[in-house]
């Protein structure tokens, strides 16, 4: 039984903070529908960052923030070169993550690994030292990732709520439409790629503070994990109507990190887990298109039929 | 948008002069369109624009709304200099309404959100709530102006409307906030009949009670010979026929047809 709740544990841990991601992914994935690549980039940015600034003893939650707007950055540059320099928006990601790597062993100094053990960070000062006394370390953590991750989630419905919000919505939407409505759609695009990316970046910080330490090549298959989660999470609750997106993309997230730690527990060997993570997003993939078969024939353009 | 037409600066409120346009310059495929192009609108003026395919219609409108860019020439309106401007910054000025009806509207937000972005055309897209709970009666009201029910279906997403509804909400979103052109882009082409008709009477409302200085490019000769004040017939870059007001109550849908027939048969159609 314990080892069960161990698990659940450890699910939660993840799934919540890969649900960052998922919302940030979501953003740029569902609403704008541009298949970001730099999150591969950017994960491992907000980590590095994170290391290198907690080190110098930076306060963690700032370096959070920080870390964000890092991601945030990336995510316009990712922007800039498809919107102003007419690169496709695969290859705009594509150069961005492979820049970022550089610039993130430029940010440990060269190291691949880069431990912080034993400093400050949001799981141990400040409003979780508080919890400290009334919780056992793991559900500490728990707490913490999920009260993170619901704070993001409600600060993005309520911008998709506002003007530059729904303007961003029918950026994706219809471009023409933001257009008519003498607005330029690349800045949105703009903006939706760095609110993406700030998140991916803010969900590498979280997790490299879980774990004290941050990984260069913690990207790897960051892309493929977020866009699973997005579609998993997004056609499973498709029929319900109440639920909003960005929650279904970090149930998403939950159910994906399940399936992992369940095909770890069965035996399966941790060199084989991107190969698994390749075959869920694919399946994921698949069900999308027998899924959205039927729908998508509603919104055929009245000219065409 | 208090600038007076003509008199004061001797131009027209809409106006394009010595306009020359070449598609695929030196290559096989060069086609001259334009060359010394010359067309002039009055203020409030409803101008239908009709003629064949490839005589330039659609290229007037995508110059007016800087879809594409001209080689040389002057393009005005209220008295502005456009041509050199940005697509979305001529829409700042310009409601335009397409042939395909999904492009006037966003299908996966509702009519409530179309509505109030639209509403929003020219002030700043900030943090501010997106939809404002005061106005929903404001649009409320609008939408009772189209007669489609389309009130009682403020939440519902715009891409569950009918061609002919999401037209009517294109036409009506476009002319929402001031703005110094209208263009209207073959835009009953797609509908079917009856629907087309809705919409065209819609169109005429909306012009007249707005006063809105409207260019309508259409394959309906019906239309274009019963609605507007003056029509223009374009045949390879150029205006053949230029019939305002006395005159183009005169002409008849047979005139037109004949005037067709008489280009086709010169160009060996």
């Amino acid at each position: 039984m314990d080892i069960i709740l161990g698990l659940v544990v450890n699910v939660l841990e993840e799934g919540f903070i890969y649900g960052i991601m998922a919302i940030g992914v979501y953003i740029t994935y569902r609403v704008l529908g541009f298949p970001d690549l730099s999150v591969d980039g950017t994960f491992p940015l907000g980590a590095c960052v994170t290391a290198a600034l907690i080190t110098v003893g930076i306060d963690p939650w700032l370096a959070c923030l920080i870390a964000f707007v890092c991601g945030a950055a990336a995510g316009c540059l990712t922007g800039f070169l498809h919107v102003k320099l007419g690169i496709t928006d695969l290859l705009s990601g594509i150069l961005v993550m492979t820049g970022l790597w550089s610039v993130n062993l430029v940010i440990t100094k060269g190291s691949a690994v880069m431990p912080f053990y034993d400093k400050s960070t949001i799981f141990n000062s400040g409003f979780s030292g508080a919890l400290a006394s009334v919780l056992p370390e793991n559900y500490r953590v728990v707490v913490i990732v999920a009260v993170s991750c619901i704070i993001v989630k409600l600060l993005l419905d309520s911008y998709l709520k506002t003007k530059s919000g729904l303007l961003l919505r029918a950026s994706g939407d219809n471009a023409q439409y933001v257009t008519s409505l003498g607005r330029n759609p690349g800045a949105m695009k703009i903006i939706g790629l760095a609110i993406g990316n700030g998140c991916t970046a803010l969900a590498g910080s979280i997790l490299s503070q879980q774990t004290e330490s941050a990984s260069v090549a913690s990207g790897t298959g960051m892309v493929v994990m977020a866009l699973a989660s997005v579609i998993i999470g997004t056609n499973l609750f498709r029929k319900f109507r109440f639920m909003k997106a960005t929650t279904a993309a970090v149930i998403g997230a939950i159910i994906y990190k399940a399936c992992l730690v369940i095909a770890m527990q069965l035996g399966l060997p941790t060199n084989y887990l991107k190969l698994l993570m390749a075959v869920i997003f694919t399946v994921a993939l698949i069900s999308n298109n027998m899924f959205m078969g039927r729908g998508k024939k509603q919104n055929v353009n009245p000219t065409q039929i | 948008m208090s600038i007076q037409p003509k008199s004061e600066t001797g131009e027209s409120f809409v106006s394009m002069k010595h306009i020359y346009k070449t598609f695929n310059p030196a290559s096989v495929n060069e086609v001259v369109l334009f060359s010394d192009f010359n067309l002039e609108i009055e203020k409030e003026q409803f101008v239908s624009v009709i003629g064949s395919n490839g005589s330039g219609k659609t290229t007037i409108l995508n110059i007016l709304c800087g879809s594409i860019a001209i080689d040389s020439g002057s393009v005005s309106v209220n008295h502005r200099e456009i041509s050199r401007l940005k697509e979305y910054q001529h829409s700042k000025f310009i409601g335009r309404v397409f042939q395909d009806p999904s492009k006037g509207t966003c299908p996966e937000l509702t009519i409530l959100e179309n509505m109030a972005l639209a509403d929003n055309k020219g002030a700043s897209f900030g943090l501010q709530l997106g939809v404002n709970k005061k106005k929903i009666d404001f649009y409320r009201s609008q939408l009772e102006l189209l007669k489609l029910g389309l009130e009682d279906k403020l939440n519902l997403p715009v891409a569950s409307l009918s061609g002919g509804q999401r037209q009517a909400l294109a036409l009506l979103i476009s002319t929402m906030t001031p703005i110094d052109l209208l263009i209207l882009d073959e835009h009953t082409a797609a509908l079917d009949p009856r629907s087309s008709e809705n919409v065209m009477e819609l169109t005429e409302r909306f012009v007249r009670e707005k006063k809105l200085t409207t260019l309508m490019v259409t394959h309906n000769l019906k239309f274009a010979v019963n609605y507007g004040d003056r029509l223009v017939m374009m045949h390879h870059g150029g205006i053949v026929v230029d019939a305002a007001e006395k005159q183009k109550s005169a002409l008849a849908i047979k005139d037109l047809t004949d005037k067709f027939n008489e280009i086709s048969v010169e160009v060996g159609n």
